[in-house]
Order: structure tokens, then sequence, then C-alpha cells
């Protein structure tokens, strides 16, 4: 678990003002993320560990779906590869909204270790990116815990359902 | 709102000769199943599988051009992410390799916590297989059970080396650390364990109607088309080939081990299912008589050979030459003879090897991996054509592939 | 002007080197001191041209013409039952030796050794698929084509198989670079978002070294977390709480259903089952 204080800012300063209707549609959507199963590499074998009966994933109210199309977050856990950039963005535009992103471990945060010609160095350069999760190969408990955070910025956010748009693309 | 971009449908640049009316399916990069990235496109014949193009490369990383740019114990933990579920295996592959290259052998005890680092390794892949590979057939509830097991396997492995998945627990010259207290009694408790559970997921698959009649003579492959292909493991040895690297050309301890090969002779995915369960009940087999040999080894645990390994830690922290030529083998890297090596083991997936060629220059000029996945993919191609689409779900899970090896 | 750094060999090196160094070699013996070896030597006696063979680390090495590369390797399999090519690859000399050194690796399970067959060739000309001998040198030889820009001849399926498909250059070379070269390093962007979103995604980072204490849009920053995006600068690092809706626990008719998180009180695991 983390060990300090992990400060988070939702706009710049003032408080977003929830109502009750916000706080309820919050309360559905944070405890039954479904994420999709994107694992691309080592960090995967870590998300089924976490999928798995020691680290119980599924008391989150997650079920790994395998569609894009039924998902809301989607849990890079593995290398992004240039081969690779081109479907990710493709099945990342699929999916409805509201949507989040995990970028787990450190090749889909920064392209981790593999600092090579054939690698995205991160994940953020194609996909806007919610909790980054550092690791290699992080803890299935890492993982709770990054899943825990994107709760709670959930429950922060206003449940208008037009998302402003994350980044520039 | 979504922002335009560039993706539009496309069509892949691939050539299918459409003479018949076959649709083509594809089974793309992402995968519900865990086996990785592999995209295969398929033509089908109603059913039936009439074409198959596996397309790889979807986590080529680069390890081998990397390998050519870093010096040779800092390749080690790339390594690890080769084949990242039995981490160990790669790393004893790459280290004896290199050894081989500097003439070089690890000590006794070295030696025995090694092997019992990849045989434990063995054990954690093949049970990763065999919850992936029913999680696909269908058989969800062998996924949770076998993680169950492979979590306890896991708790030794951190125990020892503090990670649960990239171990790098085994470096040119021997292991860096010694076995903590009470690490074999936690290993006996667990191969107690292993070995009541493991025949209740053989009761539940073994004689299941739904099993067999998912895996018996589905991705039959002769031996013939085994060896053309160069297979290995137990992909060759459920062709009815009695090749196991560690009996026929034996390295490390394997010659004073006392183990046998399961071998089939039906050439289906059930022979193979079974080669692997029995492989299981060998490996803790093996792990039972490792513990007496290394109970009466002697302490060293890196070998002694200053010009290309450090020295131990206390020595580096008290003798003054120790720490220089530490710091120079870990600043500048360590010069191995100019020449050429290839090793291979035996890894839970096949046939592991290493090709080093060195020019006398702490980066080697080429280090290739000969991964056995690569080639257990490739014979999809063949494989493939007369099958169901469901017995290619069987068939991919049953080779038992996994993409950090065949990209690199 | 900078100085000039040769670009035909961008392979890392070794900054000290010594001048009184002489590199040893890994030691070569004989092939008379094998039986199976000389006897696999001797075979070869008047069908073809072996220019050398040595053995080498308990590999027999033989060192053949590119020519004939098909037909020494089908002796093998044939008459000496070496049965499995487990490795092909090409290695780049193309500086030291203006070619490529491609190198079969076959095993033999019955006679339980090992045979190193090494071939040069230079830069333009083409090898002969060995694929009709062994079906795993369809995927080899592409990997070596993709890797290397070696033309295989005669191979049914010459593609690239590891990199993308529109992907430029020969990876594995020596002259290219690490962390490749210019489309190389666009190549997302491009296919993605297009040539005009270069200047907004950015270039990459990959120095992994770099540090910035106030650069909260890539991953330089060291210090404590503040939201991607928002502007700092030395002073005027924002501090804020950590908000959110059940923090103060959850009330429900008079009974706390979610009591507020206490560090000291929370339970840690004692010990392991």
């Amino acid at each position: 678990m983390a060990q300090h204080k992990v400060n988070y800012l939702a706009d710049g300063g003032t408080p977003i003002k929830l109502t009750t209707v916000d706080k309820i549609v919050n309360f559905g959507r944070s405890n039954s993320l479904w994420p999709m199963t994107y694992g691309l590499a080592c960090c995967a074998i870590e998300m089924m560990a976490t999928g798995g009966s020691r680290f119980d994933f599924d008391r989150f109210g997650t079920i790994f779906r395998a569609s894009p199309r039924q998902s809301d977050v989607i849990v890079v856990a593995g290398t992004l590869t240039k081969k690779h950039a081109e479907f990710m963005r493709r099945l990342y535009d699929q999916m409805p909204d509201p949507k989040w992103v995990i970028s787990m471990g450190s090749c889909a945060n920064t392209g981790g270790m593999f600092n090579t010609y054939a690698t995205v160095q991160g994940v953020d350069r194609i996909i806007p990116v919610d909790i980054y999760l550092p690791g290699c190969a992080p803890r299935p408990e890492t993982l709770q815990y990054a899943l825990m955070m994107l709760q709670q910025k959930i429950r922060r956010e206003p449940s208008k359902m037009a998302q402003k748009a994350k980044r520039l693309i | 709102m979504q922002q335009s971009n560039r993706l539009k449908p496309f069509f892949e640049n691939i050539n299918f000769e459409r003479e018949d009316n076959t649709m083509v399916v594809n089974f793309g990069p992402q995968h519900p199943s865990a086996h990785g990235q592999l995209r295969l496109m398929l033509e089908l014949q109603g059913e039936e599988v009439v074409k198959a193009t596996p397309d790889i490369g979807y986590l080529h990383r680069g390890i081998e051009k990397m390998g050519e740019n870093m010096i040779y114990n800092e390749f080690l933990p790339t390594t690890d992410r080769m084949d990242y579920i039995a981490s160990s295996s790669n790393n004893y592959g790459y280290a004896i390799a290199v050894e081989k290259l500097l003439g070089i052998e690890a000590p006794r005890r070295a030696e025995v916590i090694r092997t019992m680092l990849i045989e434990l390794n063995r054990i954690i892949s093949h049970l990763f297989w065999l919850a992936t590979h029913a999680l696909d057939v269908g058989a969800m509830s062998i996924f949770l059970y076998t993680f169950r097991e492979r979590e306890y396997a896991m708790d030794l492995m951190e125990d020892y080396c503090g990670a649960r998945l990239t171990h790098s627990a085994i470096r040119i010259g021997g292991v860096p650390l010694d076995l903590p207290k009470n690490w074999t009694e936690d290993l006996e408790k667990f191969i107690k364990t292993l070995e009541s559970q493991i025949p209740i997921y053989e009761g539940l698959l073994t004689k299941n109607r739904i099993w067999k009649m998912r895996l018996e003579d589905v991705g039959v492959i002769p031996t013939e088309m085994a060896k053309s292909w160069g297979l290995s493991g137990v992909a060759l040895r459920g062709s009815n080939v009695k090749w196991d690297l560690r009996k026929e050309m034996p390295y490390g301890l394997y010659d004073e081990l006392d183990f046998n090969i399961p071998i089939s002779d039906k050439c289906d995915s059930y022979g193979r299912y079974k080669c692997y369960m029995q492989e299981m009940y060998e490996s803790s087999k093996i792990l039972k008589q490792l513990i007496p040999m290394y109970e009466e080894s002697d302490t060293q645990l890196m070998a002694h050979a200053p010009d290309y390994i450090s020295a131990t830690k206390e020595e580096i922290m008290t003798q003054n030459y120790s720490l220089m030529q530490h710091f120079v083998l870990v600043t500048q890297g360590m010069r191995p003879p100019v020449g050429e090596v290839y090793v291979a083991t035996e890894s839970p997936k096949g046939e592991l090897g290493f090709y080093i060629v060195s020019d006398g220059t702490p980066y080697a000029y080429k280090l290739k991996c000969r991964a056995p996945s690569f080639f257990h993919t490739g014979l999809l191609t063949d494989l493939l054509p007369g099958h169901q689409l469901a017995d290619v779900v069987t068939i991919i899970g049953n080779l038992n592939i996994v993409f950090g090896e065949i990209d690199r | 002007m900078r100085t000039y750094t040769p670009k035909s060999d961008v392979q890392k090196k070794s900054f000290y080197s010594d001048r009184f160094f002489v590199k040893p070699s890994v030691p070569r013996k004989d092939v008379e001191s094998d039986d199976v070896f000389l006897e696999d030597l001797q075979s070869f006696d008047g069908l073809f041209q072996i220019e050398d063979s040595y053995i080498e680390l308990d590999h027999l090495v033989l060192i053949i013409n590119p020519n004939d590369n098909v037909n020494v390797i089908k002796h093998l399999k044939t008459e000496q039952s070496y049965d499995f090519l487990v490795e092909l690859t090409a290695v780049d000399y193309l500086e030291k030796k203006g070619g490529f050194e491609i190198v079969y690796e076959m095993l033999s399970t019955s006679k339980r050794k090992r045979v190193r067959v090494k071939t040069f060739m230079k830069q333009n000309e083409t090898i002969q698929s060995v694929e009709s001998l062994y079906r795993m040198a369809d995927w080899s030889e592409r990997e070596m084509f993709d890797m290397y820009g070696v033309k295989v001849v005669n191979h049914p399926n010459l593609r690239r198989i590891l990199m993308p498909n529109d992907w430029d250059g020969h990876p594995l070379l020596k002259t290219y670079p690490l962390h490749g070269n210019e489309a190389a390093s666009w190549y997302e962007v491009d296919k993605i978002f297009g040539k005009e979103a270069r200047e907004v995604v950015g270039p990459e980072l990959r120095d992994s070294a770099c540090v910035d204490r106030y650069d909260t849009n890539r991953f330089a920053r060291l210090g404590h977390e503040v939201s991607k995006g928002t502007t700092i600068s030395q002073g005027n690092e924002p501090d804020t709480p950590i908000r959110y809706q059940e923090e103060g626990g959850v009330k429900l008719f008079g009974a706390k259903l979610v009591t507020p998180f206490d560090e000291i009180e929370t339970v840690h695991l004692k010990e392991r089952k």
C-alpha cells in the first residue's frame, strides 16, 4: 500500500458541489466498473492473479468483459508496441462514454525498460490515461489500490453524460 | 464526442486467393483468452478452417537489439520478460550460455538452488498452462483452483528473491542469495499440497466426457511435422519423440537426479495434456530429491572468477580490490573471450536456446534467443486447416505459447 | 560544428579500452578429437567443399560456400541424421567484412550432437531458402529478412513478420540505432493521428535519467503528485487534500455504515496461512 499521501485535485481549486443524483450515479458507476481484458504482456499475468481467489477482483464489482463495447475501464497491462498502437486506439475509440484508463506497469506508463525502436514510450501518447500504476510487474495489491483510486476519482466527478475531452487528442 | 482520427476500416494487405466463398475471420491481436497478442487470419468454410495465417510481432520489443547494447549482467533482467510465466528458466538459460562462453562453472550450492528454482518455475508454468487452457476450453473453475496453488508457489519465489513474477534470481556465475530460513520446509509443505491437489484437477478433467471430446483427436501433430517445424518440449514428446534435453543432453544437476519423461504416442491434444500433468508430478519428485542435496552442499554461491564475476558482498564491503573490481565490472562490464556459443535448456515451453556471438567487448556482438513458442506458433499454419473453429482455441491453448518469447 | 560520429556502426561501444589487452578466445579443437564429428566431416569428402571446420564448445562448426547451403543441409539431414534445424539466423558483418554470416544450427536426436553450419554471403547477394527441407525455415527466414534485410530466394512467403508491414528499415542492422530512426519514432503518431499531431503529442522521451520537478505532463516529475497538466513552478506547488464523498464515514439512520479510515486501528495480516 502507498505509504505517502497521494494528493489529487479535481479542477484547479474550486471544489465541485455534488448533488444527490450525482452521488447516486457515481456510487453506481464506481462500484461496478467493468474492465476490458487488455493484457498485453507480463502485467497481464498479475492482472489475472488479481482476478484469482487470493486477491479477488470481483468483490469490487468488476467483471472482465471481452468486448470494448460493454466495458467502462481499460486496464492497459503490458508493453504497447508500435505495431499494436493502432489497434489499441481503435479499441479505445470503440468504448462508449464514460470510460477510464488505468495504465498498469512501467511499460504502459513510459515504455519501461524497453527503450527501443519498437515500443511506444508510454500509452499516454495514444490514449488519455487516468491512473498510472508503477511497478514491473506491479503486485496485485497495487492494482487493487489503483482501482480504488479510480473509484475515488469517479466519485468526485459530476455525472453529466457528456464528459469533457480529457486531452487534446 | 470522439475526435476523428485517421483510423478507417482498412483491409489487410495480405492477399487471400479467394476462389470460393470462404469467410475471413480475424482472430485479432486482443484476445479475451490469456495467450497474448496473436493475430490469426482464418479462412473459414462454414465452421471448418481452410487456411490460417498467424501474424505475430505485436509484442516485439527489440530485446535482441537491447542485448547488443547492454553489458551481460545488465541484460539478465530483460531475459525475465521473455517467457514471463517461468522467468527463472530464461535467466538460467542465459546464465549458463554466458558461463559456457566464459568457461566457468557455478558452485554446487548454486546449482542446487538454481535447479530448485527452475523446477518450481516449471510447476508454476504448467499450472498456468492448465488454468488458461481450461479457461479457454470452458472449464473455468480450474483457473481459480490452479491460481490458488500458483499463489503458494509464487509466495515461495517471493520469499526467496522478492519478486513474484520477474525474478532475476539467477545470475551469471551462480545465485546471489542463499535460501532463507525455513524455505525448504515451506517447499516441502507446498509439494505436499500440490500432490494432493493435482489428483483433484485430474479427477475433474481426465475422464470428463466433455474434456475428452474437446481434446481427443484435436491438433494431431504427426512426428514428421513436429521434426520439420523444430518443435520441442511437450509438443514434441506428445508426438511420440523421446526427447528431453534434461535426460538426453544433461546440463546442471540433471544427470544426478532421478525422474521420468512422460511421452504420448497419440499425437493429439489429450496426450499432451496428460504429459503436462505427469510432468508436474515429476518436477515435484525432483524437488524432493534436491532438498537433501542442498543441505549437504558447501556454502559458496557464486563462482570464483575475478575476471568476470564480482566477489561476494562481504568481500566487496571489506576488501579494497574486490570493491574496485566490482566497480569496473558493473560500470564497464566484463570482457568475455572471443567466440560463439549456443546453449539450449529445457524450459517449460520447450527448447530455449541462446546464441551469443562475442567479440571480446563488454557488449555482445549478437545475441539471439531461440524461443520454442516461435515455432509452435508457426506450426499453426500447417496444423489448423481441417479443424473446426472451436478447435482453434483448444489448439492454441494446448500448445502453450507465450508471446514474450515469440516476439522478443 | 558538432563532431562527426560514424553512422556505419551505432552499437554501443566500451568507453575505455586497454591498448595492451589481448583478447582471449574460446578454445577450438580439431575435428579429429571427436569420432562422431569426424565421421560427419568425412562424409562430405568429394561431395562439397568445406572451407573450414573445427569443434567449438561441443559444436562442430562447418563453414561452407553460400551456394551449397541447401545441399549441405540436405546431406546432413538425410545422410547424417541431423533431424532438427534448431535455429537459423544472420550476423551482421557489413562493416567488418561487407556481408552477412548466415548460421544454421542443427541437432541430431539419435547421435545427441549439435552442428553449426556457417556461410558468408555478401550484402547484395541472395541465399537459397531451406524451407523445402525444414518447414521452420519459413518463419526463421522471414525473421532474418525482417531484421537484417537478407534476401532469400525460393521462399514461399517472404514478408515482414515481427515489424509492421510498412516499417522502414531493418532493425537489427548495426546501422540502425537502438532508439529507432526518425520514421520509427513518429510511427504510431503518424499512423493514428497524422503528421499534424506531431507537435501536439510531442517527441518521445528517451532519456530515462531526465528529471524535472515542474513537469506535470511527462513522467519526469520528482515530488508528490499533482494532477496532469496543472502549471506549477518553484514555490507554487499546490497542496491539496484528498476529497471523496465517503471521507467522513457514511451514516444510515444513525448507525455508521462506513467508518473513516484509521491507519492505526486497521488490522494488518500478521501471519500468512
